[in-house]
């Protein structure tokens, strides 16, 4: 037997806008770079306070020896619809990092050192994940100067307080 | 569609308050919507952005990024922000009269 439930009364509100954002970026391809900079350059195009905390691999976008290197995962990549065997040949990720960059060029999309500068630029802060720090052995001397600080888990939710909280 | 008065001129808005006919614009509207999107007073520096938006738009039909916008306008990105806390391109479109620029970037 069907029921029909009744509708719950929700009082009309305001539509809210959020006012801040803190954004994690726990990967080191360019298709996993590259939403979390895209997120917070949008969040801080529309007034939106934005803060970005790079973890795990997501470091490499902020170490000045590699964040010119940052390649597109052939391997284990089934959005890109490309045998894994033909993915593993070497060159192919190169191949398909170029073919990206330029689309993304094409469309103002910045290659990742300059939006990394850009991003900054516009307000949003930068953090290195302390955790990840420890591990791979890196001080701040590896990253690039836009980065404020290197802090735990604990002090980014500090920093996060109040806002929504983005994983990339 | 609704119209609004502003500075004694009626326009055509969107719900947020831009344009929708940037040839019904001129400078005292630009004023207006400034002081009350938060900007008390149009620098020389916010003419520079607001002009480069509005030329921009209506030369090509889009909004330029906020990439060239720092590029291309004279203006460097952490001045534009300093300019405008609240959005640079988006706040330039509105007090320029041209529509809300809807890309990502």
């Amino acid at each position: 037997m069907t029921q029909m439930l009744e509708a719950p009364h929700i009082a009309p509100q305001e539509p809210k806008t959020i006012a801040k954002v803190a954004i994690v970026i726990s990967k080191g391809s360019l298709e996993g770079i590259y939403p979390g900079l895209i997120m917070a350059n949008g969040a801080r195009m529309e007034g939106i306070e934005a803060d970005l905390f790079f973890t795990f691999f997501g470091l490499d976008a902020i170490r000045k020896d590699r964040f010119e290197k940052i390649k597109v995962a052939t391997v284990g990549n089934p959005g890109l619809h490309m045998p894994t065997l033909l993915g593993a040949i070497p060159g192919a990720s190169a191949l398909v990092t170029g073919m990206m960059k330029r689309q993304m060029e094409k469309i103002d999309i910045p290659p990742i050192p300059e939006f990394v500068e850009l991003v900054a630029d516009s307000g949003a802060k930068l953090y290195a994940c302390k955790a990840t720090v420890d591990m791979f052995d890196l001080s701040m001397d590896d990253f690039v100067p836009q980065v404020e600080d290197i802090i735990s888990v604990g002090e980014f939710y500090e920093k996060a307080a109040g806002g929504q909280i983005i994983f990339t | 569609m609704t119209t609004l008065e502003i500075a004694e001129t009626t326009v055509d808005v969107d719900a947020e308050g831009f344009l929708t006919h940037p040839d019904q614009w001129n400078e005292q509207i630009a004023e207006e919507i400034a002081r009350e999107s938060g900007i008390p007073e149009l620098t020389d520096r916010h003419w520079l952005v607001v002009r480069f938006m509005r030329d921009r738009y209506l030369a090509t039909g889009t909004a330029p990024s906020i990439r060239s916008l720092g590029k291309e306008s004279g203006v460097p990105i952490k001045e534009l922000y300093e300019l405008f806390p609240k959005g640079p391109a988006k706040l330039a479109a509105k007090i320029g009269g041209i529509p809300k620029p809807r890309g990502c970037i």
